[in-house]
């Protein structure tokens, strides 16, 4: 089989697996409402309650669409930073890119946008001013003669990442209290069921960042012989960086725009698909997409669903996997590194 | 004819670092004709790596020009040089983690750099260079599994399936042993031979470049300190003086190439 077509057969499967978990997520939630209750809603749109209808189609479909994509998005920016860096702990939570989006957002919301179709863009157009901001200082910082060192990097994410916390924090402070409740809340990571309009422009913008980060996959192979020996094979290695950062950070841009900070799926989807389908980024870039989303569902849905009928922000469940698994690669790769 | 590579009246300079002042090449002028097997020697830090730099455009001169079969080397792009100068580094980062095989196919990367998937022909135009090399039973191993011997291989496997008329070599026997040595030795001079490859060698080894290179060029900080067949650069005087240490430049028993040694000092001092 060649590559493409096993390419294909993978993304297929991954496609179907995301499909039917959408479709499962369905059917799970605090509401309990019957199977027929959820197909009836979803084939005629005119179920037996009005109450099953407004649940399915207004609050769990959307919210599903929204996990999918953040969760795709989020696993498509934690390839791209890896690969960028060269470095597996990247990811844009670990790099601080979460932090300064947040920041950004916050900035919108305390000065008073909403949430409307050209609210959307003006609230990712912070976000992502925030993200590479954010992103840009950590390079700025970490960068170490042409190389990016596994300690310099987390530790200029985690001063990053405090600064721009730091700095949310400060515009709280200043701000109303009545505005203030929203806005604690949001950062702890939430996917809410979109409106239509936003989603649309969420899912735009990601696009956008997909793309600039799937057609540098080849580079970005080619790039792990080290830059000076990329060049020497015609790749142009500036490029390629540019074209990677400003797609990871629109992709991190519009989740945090529009579910929040959320972190570690970035780092987790990328090595759990790298262990299983190995280092082609050409291969990692368009997987990540798919399985992120479904990685990403499976959290929403624990959290919406643990402690019925309360909710877990999702950003609570990810972190309580992530932070074992981050603990874990970095003892791993230290090991590796001592050697 | 026109010279395979050819530096004119080239000067460089690294932006100085604090008060140590930064290293220059100046007014290097040198050419290596299509065919011949040529070698760049010097002591450390004279410029044989920037030197490879400045060919492969990952710097570019401050003045002077570089020519590849006559063409600038500043007006081509990244992807044409690739496809005329092939150059082999002595290694990969530590924790690469392609196969062998990924990591020939990147060589194909010049030719189709707007490719997503590597075309059927690339695939076997890897498989050939991994023959030429004598690596093919290695295709789908990781580099870390490999000893510094194969992994050398694999790195000019990689230069082959470029097909760049110019082959590029930094201190290709730096890590191997005697017996790789002379295998390495003799598949440069089959490629040399059989498909006409122009060869540019770099490297610490006198003995081996008087060996095999057609002609030398000495470097000393930046300038060149000689140029020409062995015989004449590799002589006791001009030696003793660049690399700063005295130095006995005999005759090779079977080739009459020179062969250089350091004086060293008789240890108890008689």
């Amino acid at each position: 089989m060649s590559p493409r077509s096993r390419l294909i057969a993978l993304l297929a499967v991954l496609a179907l697996a995301a499909a039917a978990a959408g479709i499962a997520a369905l059917f799970i939630g605090s509401a309990r409402l019957s199977a027929r209750a959820v197909i009836a809603a979803m084939t005629t749109g005119h179920g037996r309650s009005g109450v099953a209808d407004v649940i399915v189609l207004s609050l769990r479909l959307p919210r599903i669409a929204a996990a999918l994509l953040a969760g795709g998005a989020l696993a498509v920016a934690g390839v791209g930073f890896q690969g960028l860096t060269r470095n597996p702990l990247a990811e844009p939570a670990v790099l601080g890119v979460s932090s300064g989006a947040a920041f950004g957002v916050v900035t919108a919301q305390v000065f008073g946008l909403r949430v409307g179709v050209l609210e959307a863009f003006g609230l990712t157009a912070l976000a992502f001013g925030g993200a590479v901001v954010a992103g840009t200082a950590v390079l700025a910082i970490a960068s170490r003669a042409g190389g990016l060192p596994v300690h310099t990097l987390v530790l200029a994410g985690v001063i990053v990442g405090i600064f721009f916390s730091s700095a949310i924090t400060v515009l709280i402070s200043v701000v109303d209290f009545d505005r203030l409740g929203g806005v604690i809340y949001w950062l702890l990571g939430n996917l809410a069921p979109l409106p239509a309009p936003a989603l649309g422009v969420f899912a735009a913008t990601s696009a956008v960042g997909f793309w600039l980060v799937l057609g540098q996959a080849r580079s970005l192979n080619v790039l792990a012989l080290g830059e000076e020996a990329a060049l020497q094979l015609g790749v142009d290695a500036e490029r390629t960086k540019w074209r990677i950062f400003t797609g990871a950070a629109l992709l991190t841009a519009a989740t945090v725009a529009f579910a929040g900070p959320i972190g570690f799926v970035g780092l987790i989807v990328p090595h759990a698909l790298r262990m299983t389908l190995g280092p082609d980024h050409r291969v990692l870039v368009p997987a990540a997409l798919l399985a992120g989303g479904v990685f990403l569902l499976a959290a929403d849905t624990l959290a919406r669903n643990l402690v019925a009928p309360a909710e877990l922000s999702v950003g609570v469940i990810t972190s309580l996997c992530g932070a074992p698994f981050f603990v874990y690669l970095l003892r791993s790769r230290a090991s590796r590194l001592e050697r | 004819m026109t010279a395979a590579l050819e530096f004119r009246d080239v000067v460089f300079a690294y932006p100085a670092r604090g008060p140590r002042p930064g290293f220059t090449i100046r007014d290097l002028s040198f050419s290596v004709g299509a065919g011949q097997i040529f070698g760049i020697i010097g002591p450390n830090a004279s410029g044989k790596t920037t030197l490879i730099r400045l060919l492969s455009k990952v710097l570019e001169p401050a003045r002077g020009q570089i020519l590849l079969d006559g063409e600038d080397v500043g007006r081509l792009e990244r992807a044409s040089i690739a496809r005329r100068v092939a150059v082999v580094p002595q290694d990969v980062p530590a924790g690469f983690p392609y196969v062998v095989e990924d990591l020939v196919l990147m060589g194909r990367f010049p030719h189709a750099p707007r490719r997503f998937f590597e075309s059927d022909a690339d695939r076997d135009e890897a498989l050939r260079a991994m023959a030429t090399a004598g690596i093919s039973e290695l295709r789908g191993e990781t580099l870390d599994r490999l000893s510094g011997g194969e992994r050398q291989r694999v790195m000019l496997a990689r230069a082959l399936a470029q097909r760049s008329p110019l082959l590029v070599l930094d201190e290709p026997t730096a890590h191997l042993d005697l017996h790789h040595q002379a295998e390495c030795v003799a598949l440069l001079r089959r490629l040399n031979r059989e498909a006409g490859l122009t060869i540019v060698l770099i490297s610490h080894d006198l003995n081996l470049v008087a060996e095999v290179c057609d002609r030398l060029l000495l470097l000393r900080a930046g300038a060149a300190a000689g140029i020409g067949r062995a015989e004449a650069v590799l002589e006791e005087s001009i030696l003793t003086s660049v690399y700063r240490c005295r130095v006995v430049v005999d005759k090779h028993p079977t080739t009459r190439r020179p062969i250089v040694q350091i004086a060293w000092p008789d240890p108890e001092g008689r």
